[in-house]
């Protein structure tokens, strides 16, 4: 199959199968752009995420666009993210025309319930992959440890609090610690 | 007109919904409340669909938006908006992605990023099965949430432990909604 055929079904078939938002698709596109075609590295789909998360916009389409483009450039984005996209615009658009009570249908509701949990471990498994393969160092560590706990304290007591303000301290944190070393570093090679 | 006011209104959604749907509900709620296109109420029920159909929620909110104020053309107009953004910016950073990872100060922010977001996703995971199976208080337990989501976790990891492929994360889909349908439906 030619790759432009095949970037743009593969992610309408992603699109079809992400529910409950981007991150229990993580773990779709980790299984079939990393494990199974080898479209991009674990690395490369660890600094999407990254990318995705601090840009605005949804997270399937930041994935869809950059593998898209990565491996087709600008046909390729466009055909991965229109791919992406296809699947839940049919869906949503015959939904909304002919299915008032839709989330009333008996069957549709009972599935439902059983995809959330489906979602819950989907979500879970994409945040222990990309933790096995993280540099274990202290500051990443910590930095792991605080951000789940304060996520967790936040969604608990309803605060709100956006995560960008976790990132962004992280991110300063970051910098700092590599400033604290590169001057830890030139002191050590003065003497 | 409609078609630009959609436009207009998903753009803005799509430029400024930072860290995911969930986290971008309160724009969606302001711009669609602001033009009065949908109550409360319908807001809600619309979050709710978006949540339960395939797709990313926020481009299913403008499909639906889209849709009920304009039609065919009027679902394009507001999912393409919504989707741009995203797009053109991803485009630019691959561009410069390259140059971008040779930064050493990119790099070490990204070295605090990185596990920032692991703890995030972590986090929605644990909070999304706390919330699925109410464990939250011991009067409301939902048990048979709880022993269903054992079941799948434990067969979902446990063949990637002992198969070579494992489960697809597309099937365990396709299994969690026939488990759904016959425990709830029937």
């Amino acid at each position: 199959m030619p790759l432009l055929f095949e970037l743009f079904f593969t992610f309408a078939k992603v699109g079809l199968f992400t529910f409950g938002g981007g991150y229990a698709m993580l773990s779709l596109i980790e299984n079939i752009c990393v494990e199974k075609k080898k479209w991009i590295t674990h690395d490369e789909m660890m600094n999407i995420t990254v990318i995705a998360e601090s840009t605005p916009g949804p997270i399937a389409i930041n994935c869809a666009t950059y593998v898209g483009y990565k491996q087709g450039k600008m046909i390729g984005a466009v055909l991965a993210t229109l791919g992406m996209v296809l699947p839940s615009f049919i869906i949503i658009y015959v939904i909304s025309r002919f299915l008032d009570r839709f989330l009333e249908i008996n069957w549709v509701a009972s599935a439902f319930q059983g995809i959330k949990m489906a979602v819950g471990i989907l979500i879970i498994d994409a945040a222990v992959k990309m933790l096995r393969k993280m540099k274990k160092k202290p500051m990443q560590i910590i930095i792991v440890v605080c951000s789940t706990v304060a996520m967790i304290i936040i969604s608990v007591f309803s605060l709100h609090i956006s995560s960008m303000i976790l990132m962004a301290v992280a991110a300063i944190i970051g910098i700092t610690v590599f400033m604290i070393k590169e001057k830890a570093g030139k002191e050590m090679s003065k003497r | 007109m409609i078609y630009l006011d959609l436009l207009i209104g998903f753009l803005e959604v799509g430029f400024f919904s930072f860290g995911g749907a969930y986290a971008a509900i309160p724009l969606i709620r302001d711009v669609v409340q602001s033009r009065g296109w949908l109550d409360d109420e319908m807001l809600s029920y619309m979050i709710a669909i978006s949540e339960s159909t395939p797709g990313p929620i926020m481009v299913n909110m403008a499909t639906y938006v889209g849709s009920l104020k304009g039609g065919i053309l009027g679902a394009a107009i507001a999912t393409s908006a919504v989707v741009l953004p995203a797009f053109l910016i991803i485009i630019l950073i691959m561009v410069v992605l390259k140059k971008l990872l040779q930064n050493k100060f990119v790099n070490a922010a990204l070295s605090g990023l990185k596990p920032c977001i692991i703890g995030i996703i972590l986090s929605t995971g644990i909070m999304l099965v706390i919330k699925n199976c109410e464990i939250s208080s011991s009067e409301t337990m939902n048990v048979p949430a709880i022993c269903l989501t054992a079941v799948m976790a434990f067969i979902y990891f446990g063949s990637r432990k002992l198969l070579k492929n494992g489960i697809s994360p597309i099937m365990l889909i396709c299994i969690s909604a026939v488990v759904g349908i016959i425990a709830y439906g029937i």
